[in-house]
């Protein structure tokens, strides 16, 4: 017993003790680029040349903008245009800055008995409504459900409100999301770079890619030191600029899964 | 099965090569939850204590209250004290959201009511034992509640290890208010949540055998010393 | 009025009531200081309710009733309860909470255990002791603390022959060195060997109170002598 409280304490002490001063930031952003690796490409090249660690937590785009809207980010990186330029209208952001892009992809089972494939993402999501083929939804206010619902619009039909039977409403991540598709061998739509970063594709594959409506714009906006006065606006406009910088660009563009780039740098400054 | 053995095969070989990443999740996942367990005993044994032997009329309410909280889903927890902790939040200035401090805070906050509960039965199914010894010894009510938590020690660690248990397998408080950030909050739940969402299951497996071995030995070291105190005896 | 000075217990016209039930009915008692005192009687007769009386376990309803303060009594119970720890930890433990220095502490319980004959015990774990060693540890334990007044309820109920003869042995010493004491026990042999004076209980209350002698020789109450009658079947 004694032993054991000794243990205790030595853990609590050197609790105390670790977490040192050097200057880091929070960024909220999505599971796409956390997930995908891109992160982990990025932030040595980003810390080598700035010294600023960076602190990314992963997030769908709606909670991650949440989490900058409560100042508990420094900068805010996510995929849901819409949602980021209100966010910006609303004070909570500085400015919406455009730093890369990648694309949608439905996935599907690889027999595709909904007759889905193609170039057009509309008629697919048609094909997929009219065979009732099980099809998976995020359901949870990230930019691939808004992407989601947008093209479901697009398409003239909304089987989330008619509350379709095939049509599962998951409440959650793009990996979960992922995993019950293949477990249901149900259509879902996924950013690519979750999808090649993905393992248990069981009989899944893409279904339609290529569509300019799958055009999918990622952002970077600091978060507004004006609604929060701890927002560490320095280092984290560091950052920003960073990423839109040649070398940033470049370094967006040098990271690949099997070979297949999976980020487009588009800052165009 | 064939994803069983894959799975146990690659714990096997992350263990035996000591990654160094593996070796920092479990030992932060150690760390945060030893060190919750600590703070939980703090907070929790007193308050047993005093309800083990009060017969004020808050008692019954109180135990009722405890019990139940046995039951707090993870995931409130980790939502509630992400709004405590929150820059936004009433305790956003201690600056502890996304760190290991937060996640000791969610984690202490799940396991105190239960340390609480279990130790309270402890000590109160104790005293039936002890009570007419106490009282004929003439001890006070201070000397018999010393004495009560000094002869219940094997039962209350146990009661530890069940709170140590509970915080360092959830993942839905340390998640929200941690944030499984890489290299600073990613424990050995989040990273198994992490690895599962990336569809790499075998390697998510392979995490929970490397957790459920780092618990058993926890445990072990336990009854060893709980062994190594009573053969002083023996 | 009783005079204090000449009188370990004095409990005069005492009743308890638990759970709204009479343990105890209209008790009157006087024990002198040194006395060895029996108290006999069908389970069930108010022997351990008497005896948690006179050590404060239980209060009183009605009556007056004085003791010894409870640091000057001692009770052993049926079932000795013994502390998680080694033998002479748990001497020692009773000493120190009454103030005694650990190392005075650690001394007098030695020279107890050696009294008790359990010397080569001293670093065993309590609760590893057999039957009548426990009980021989918890007569140790209250001899430790010097008590005037010592309290035995059926402390040899559950002991085989040979430990009940060594248990004897410790309250007869006890009671030379100048303790009184209340024995509680079914045990007739017992009562003789111990005791001058036997306290004959029956429905909550005494019914006899005679020389040791006198009572076996010829108890007076139909109570008493269906209870010897039945025993000695």
């Amino acid at each position: 017993m004694k032993l054991f409280l000794k243990g205790l304490v030595a853990a609590g002490l050197s609790l105390c003790a670790s977490l040192s001063a050097a200057e880091t930031i929070v960024v909220a952003s999505t599971t796409s680029t956390d997930q995908s690796g891109l992160f982990a490409h990025l932030l040595p090249a980003f810390e080598k040349a700035s010294g600023v660690k960076v602190k990314v937590v992963a997030l769908g785009s709606g909670q991650a903008l949440d989490v900058g809207r409560r100042g508990d980010a420094d900068a805010v990186f996510v995929h849901d245009q819409i949602a980021e330029e209100k966010f910006v209208a609303d004070g909570f952001g500085v400015a919406r800055v455009p730093v890369m892009y990648n694309d949608f992809v439905l996935i599907g089972p690889a027999t595709d008995p909904a007759r889905a494939a193609g170039r057009d993402i509309v008629a697919g999501l048609a094909a997929v409504y009219s065979a009732k083929a099980d099809f998976v939804s995020r359901g949870d206010k990230s930019g691939t459900h808004a992407a989601e619902l947008r093209l479901w619009k697009q398409a003239g039909l909304d089987p989330a409100s008619e509350k379709a039977k095939w049509y599962r409403d998951t409440g959650s991540g793009m990996g979960p999301a992922l995993n019950t598709a293949a477990a249901m061998n149900a259509y879902v739509l996924s950013d690519r770079a979750t999808w090649l970063a993905f393992k248990n594709r069981q009989n899944l594959k893409i279904i339609v890619e290529g569509d300019s409506k799958l055009f999918n714009q990622y952002g970077v906006m600091l978060v507004n030191p004006k609604k929060h006065a701890h927002i560490k606006a320095q280092p984290a406009q560091r950052f920003i600029d960073w990423l839109v910088s040649g070398e940033g660009q470049a370094v967006i563009a040098s990271f690949r899964i099997n070979g297949e780039q999976l980020f487009f740098p588009n800052a165009r400054k | 099965m064939s994803l069983l053995v894959d799975s146990a095969a690659e714990a096997i070989r992350m263990v035996a090569s000591a990654d160094g990443k593996l070796l920092e999740i479990a030992v932060l996942s150690l760390r945060v939850s030893a060190t919750a367990t600590l703070i939980a005993a703090i907070i929790a044994l007193p308050i047993a204590a005093w309800v083990a032997q009060t017969r004020s009329a808050l008692k019954t309410p109180v135990v009722v209250v405890l019990n139940a909280c046995m039951g707090l889903p993870p995931v409130i927890v980790g939502l509630v004290v992400y709004l405590l902790l929150s820059r936004s939040g009433p305790l956003g200035a201690l600056g502890w959201l996304f760190t290991p401090s937060g996640m000791i805070f969610a984690q202490t906050v799940l396991i105190t009511p239960i340390i609480a509960a279990l130790a309270r039965q402890t000590l109160e199914d104790a005293q039936i034992e002890y009570r007419d010894l106490f009282a004929s010894l003439g001890l006070s009510r201070w000397q018999s509640l010393v004495t009560l938590l000094v002869e219940t020690r094997f039962s209350l660690l146990v009661v530890l290890l069940a709170g140590f248990g509970r915080a360092i397998a959830e993942v839905g408080a340390v998640m929200m208010v941690g944030g499984n950030i890489a290299g600073e909050t990613r424990v050995m739940t989040t990273a198994i949540a992490l690895e599962t969402s990336k569809g790499e299951l075998a390697l998510a497996l392979a995490l929970g055998m490397v957790l459920l071995a780092i618990v058993l030995v926890v445990n072990g070291f336990a009854h060893w010393g709980k062994m190594w105190i009573g053969r002083r005896y023996g | 009025m009783v005079d204090a000075s000449h009188t370990c217990v004095a409990l005069n016209g005492v009743s308890a009531v638990a759970g709204g039930t009479t343990i105890l009915r209209d008790v009157t008692l006087v024990i002198a200081p040194g006395e060895c005192v029996a108290v006999l009687g069908a389970n069930g007769a108010g022997k351990s309710s008497l005896l948690r009386l006179m050590n404060g376990l239980l209060a009183t309803n009605s009556g007056s009733a004085h003791t010894p303060s409870s640091r000057d009594q001692a009770l052993i119970f049926q079932r000795p309860v013994l502390l998680k720890r080694s033998v002479l930890d748990n001497v020692s433990f009773a000493l120190k909470t009454r103030g005694v220095a650990a190392d005075d502490a650690a001394e007098i319980a030695r020279e107890k255990l050696a009294a008790c004959g359990l010397a080569t015990f001293a670093d065993r774990y309590a609760r590893t002791l057999s039957g009548g060693e426990q009980q021989k540890l918890a007569l140790a334990r209250a001899w430790a603390l010097q008590p005037k007044l010592l309290l035995a309820d059926e402390p040899t109920a559950n002991l085989a022959p040979a430990a009940v003869h060594s248990v004897e042995t410790i309250l007869h010493r006890m009671h030379v060195a100048g303790a009184t004491i209340v024995l509680a026990t079914h045990n007739r042999g017992q009562a003789k060997r111990l005791a001058t004076r036997v306290i004959f209980m029956a429905d909550s209350t005494i019914v006899e109170d005679r020389p040791a002698n006198d009572f076996f020789a010829s108890p007076q109450s139909a109570e008493a002598i269906e209870y010897l009658a039945v025993e000695r079947a």
